[in-house]
C-alpha cells in the first residue's frame, strides 16, 4: 500500500529534495506540499495523511505548534537543520528525524520505520500532542498558545490569556471574553506557562496574575479571585498560599 | 580563598620555601643570641611556619586596595598598619617561644634583626601579591578578549545557515547543477572571508559590505523570491575602518527574525552614509510581529553592542526600533580612515 504524505518546509528547495527522493522510493505519494504551519494544519485536516514531514523553524506556526494542532494518528518525521534540544526529545518520541542535508537512503529508512509503526494496532509514537510536549526545549516558557477551532487556527499571546479552566480531558482558554477549547490537561499547560505570571489557584483553574483585581473570602476556608472583568474563580487553600507567595502578603 | 590553596603542589612549594627561610633565620639569630643550632631552629621553624600563613593575608588587602587607585594615602596606611601588626605578632611569638623553652635572655641581642626581618618579609609578600594580582588580571583580560572573538566567529558560522545551505545545494545538484555549483562557490567565499576577517583588528567598510553581499546572495538562492535586497550605500563609507564582522549579526537577524518569519517574504534594506565624521549604517527588514520567535535579541546584538563599546566607547550607538511590520537596527560610530 502506498503511504500518503504531507511535506512541510518554508524553503522551496527543501520541499523539492523531499519530492525527488520520495518519488524515487515509489511507495510514498505526496498529497500536499506546505510552505508554512497554517497550511500544514489545514492540509493534515483535509488529507488525513499517514506521514508528515515537518520542518521546525517556519513562519506563522513553528513545527511544535503544528504538532499540537493536528489530530493523530499520523507518523511525524522531523526534517531539521540543527536543533540541539529537539534532537534529544526526538530520540524518545518521534518516529524519526532527518538532519539536513540527508541522503535518500536515510529517508528510505525513516519511511520504513514509519510504515512499521503505522501497521501496529495502537502506536504510542503517533500521539502528536505528547510528542509536541516532549520536544519543546526545557525551561522555556510558552509565549503563546495555539488552538484549533474547526479549520481555523487561533493564536493567543500569553499576555492576552486571562485564565485557564479544566474541563475533563480538555482545557478552556479564556481570552478577551472568548473561550477556546483545547485537548490538553491542565497540569501539562501549567508546566508550560511562566510560573511568575500564572498561578494554579485551584484544581480547575490557572489564572493570569495581572488579571486579578482582588481576592475575597467566600466560605469559612475558601476564597474567590475576582478578575478585572468581574469573573469569579474559586481559590483553594493551597492556591491562596501560592498567590500570597507570588503577590506578597497584601492580597 | 587564596589561590595558593587551589592546588597542593603550590602549597607544598610555598611551605618548602619557608622551611629554607627558617634555616636562614636560625643562622641569623644563632650568632648574636649565642644559641646552639637546635635551640635556634626550635625558635625559627615555628616562627616561619606561623609567618607563612600571616604572609598570605595581603591577598585580601591587596585586592581591597589595588595599585593605581587614587587613594594612595589609605593604601599606604593600611598596608603599613598591617605590616606593623604582623611584625608585632612575629615578635610576640618569638618571645613566647623563648619563654616556653626557657632560653633566658639569650635571644635579646638578636631582636633588632628579628624586627627588621619580620617587617621586610611582610612587605615583600605584599609586593609579590600585587605582582600576582597583576598577572591574574592580564590573564583574565586575554581570556575575555579571546572569548569575545570566538563568540563573534561562532555567531558568524551559524550552523542553521550552514546546514540549510548544504541542503539547498543537495537539492539543486539534480535539478540545476549550475546554480548548485554557484552556491558552493559563494558559500565558500563567505566562509573563507569570515574566517580570515576574524583575525584582523579592523577592516575597511567595503570589505565588510562585500561579505554581507555574499551572504545575502547565498540566502537569496535559499529563500528564492521571498528575499528581496535593497542597498543604498554612500561612497564615502567605503574606507571607514570598522571592527570585522560587525554588520554580519544585523544581517543575519534581518533574515532569521525577519524574512524567515514571513510567508511571502520581504525586503532587507541596507543604507549607509557618513555624517559629521560618523559612519551611520541602517539595516531595515520586514517582520511578522506575531511570529513564533523563541530567542529574539540574542547573542548577535549583544555582541555588536559590546564590540562597538570596547572600540569606540560612548561615541558608538546601536539603536533598535520596531514599527508596524518594519524592524530597523542602526549603528553609528566614528569613521576612522587610514592615511595613505
Amino acid at each position: 500500500m502506498k503511504l500518503r504524505a504531507v511535506t512541510v518546509d518554508d524553503e522551496d528547495l527543501a520541499l523539492q529534495i523531499l519530492r525527488e527522493y520520495l518519488e524515487k522510493t515509489g511507495d510514498v505519494e505526496i498529497v500536499a506540499e506546505c510552505a508554512n504551519g497554517f497550511e500544514a494544519v489545514k492540509a493534515v485536516g483535509e488529507h488525513r495523511p499517514d506521514l508528515l514531514f515537518l520542518d521546525i523553524q517556519m513562519p506563522k506556526l513553528d513545527g511544535f505548534e503544528v504538532l499540537e494542532l493536528i489530530e493523530p494518528p499520523v507518523a511525524v518525521i522531523f526534517v531539521t537543520a540543527y536543533d540541539q534540544y529537539a534532537l534529544k526529545a526526538f530520540d524518545a518520541a518521534a518516529v524519526d528525524y532527518l538532519l539536513k542535508p540527508f541522503s535518500s537512503e536515510r529517508l528510505g529508512k525513516a519511511v520504513e520505520r514509519a510504515r512499521a509503526l503505522l501497521s501496529e494496532p495502537n502506536p504510542r509514537a503517533l500521539q502528536a500532542a505528547e510528542l509536541a510536549a516532549a520536544a519543546r526545549p526545557p525551561g522555556q516558557a510558552l509565549e503563546r498558545v495555539v488552538v484549533k477551532d474547526g479549520t481555523k487556527v487561533h493564536i493567543i499571546p500569553i499576555a492576552k490569556l486571562d485564565y485557564v479552566e479544566a474541563q475533563d480531558d480538555y482545557i478552556a482558554l479564556h481570552s478577551e471574553r472568548k473561550s477556546y477549547l483545547k485537548q490538553q490537561t491542565i497540569s501539562s499547560i501549567e508546566e508550560q506557562l511562566d510560573p511568575s505570571r500564572f498561578a494554579r489557584v485551584h484544581r480547575s483553574y490557572i489564572v493570569n496574575l495581572e488579571r486579578i483585581a482582588r481576592i475575597e473570602p467566600y466560605t469559612k476556608d475558601s476564597r474567590v479571585a475576582v478578575l478585572q472583568d468581574g469573573t469569579q474563580l474559586a481559590v483553594s487553600r493551597s492556591g491562596y498560599a501560592r498567590l500570597k507567595e507570588l503577590l506578597g502578603e497584601n492580597v | 580563598m587564596h589561590p595558593i590553596f587551589r592546588n597542593t603542589s603550590s602549597m607544598t612549594a610555598y611551605l618548602a620555601l619557608w622551611i629554607v627561610l627558617a634555616g636562614l633565620l636560625g643562622a641569623l639569630i644563632r650568632v648574636p643570641g649565642d644559641l646552639g643550632w637546635s635551640q635556634a631552629l626550635s625558635v625559627s621553624v615555628p616562627m616561619c611556619l606561623f609567618y607563612a600563613f600571616v604572609c598570605l593575608t595581603p591577598w585580601y588587602l591587596c585586592r581591597a586596595f589595588p595599585l593605581g587607585s587614587p587613594r594612595v594615602a589609605r593604601l599606604l596606611i593600611n598596608q603599613l598598619g598591617a605590616a606593623i601588626l604582623a611584625c608585632a605578632l612575629w615578635i610576640g611569638l618569638a618571645r613566647l617561644l623563648v619563654f616556653a623553652m626557657d632560653l633566658g635572655p639569650g635571644l635579646n641581642p638578636a631582636m633588632p634583626q628579628l624586627v627588621v626581618v619580620g617587617f621586610l618579609f611582610y612587605l615583600m609578600s605584599v609586593a609579590l601579591h600585587y605582582a600576582l594580582l597583576a598577572v591574574e588580571a592580564s590573564r583574565e583580560a586575554a581570556l575575555q578578549t579571546r572569548d569575545a572573538e570566538l563568540r563573534a566567529l561562532k555567531s558568524q558560522i551559524n550552523p542553521h545557515f550552514l546546514f540549510n545551505c548544504l541542503n539547498s545545494i543537495s537539492a539543486l545538484t539534480s535539478t540545476d547543477p549550475v546554480r548548485a555549483r554557484d552556491m558552493c562557490v559563494r558559500l565558500s567565499d563567505f566562509l573563507r572571508n569570515t574566517l580570515g576577517l576574524g583575525e584582523r583588528e579592523s577592516i575597511p567598510w567595503r570589505e565588510e559590505l562585500d561579505l554581507a553581499r555574499t551572504y545575502l546572495e547565498v540566502e537569496q538562492i535559499r529563500f528564492g523570491s521571498r528575499l528581496n535586497v535593497e542597498m543604498k550605500m554612500d561612497d564615502a563609507c567605503a574606507e571607514c575602518q570598522v571592527p570585522p564582522l560587525v554588520l554580519q549579526p544585523l544581517i543575519e537577524n534581518a533574515i532569521k527574525h525577519g524574512i524567515a518569519t514571513m510567508v511571502e517574504g520581504g525586503t532587507v534594506r541596507l543604507e549607509g552614509h557618513v555624517e559629521n565624521g560618523n559612519l551611520a549604517i541602517r539595516v531595515e527588514n520586514s517582520f511578522d510581529p506575531e511570529a513564533p520567535s523563541p530567542r529574539r535579541h540574542g547573542l548577535g546584538l549583544r555582541n555588536v553592542r559590546n564590540r562597538l563599546a570596547t572600540r569606540f566607547g560612548d561615541a558608538a550607538h546601536l539603536n533598535l526600533a520596531a514599527a508596524d511590520n518594519r524592524y530597523s537596527a542602526e549603528m553609528i560610530f566614528p569613521c576612522h580612515r587610514i592615511e595613505k
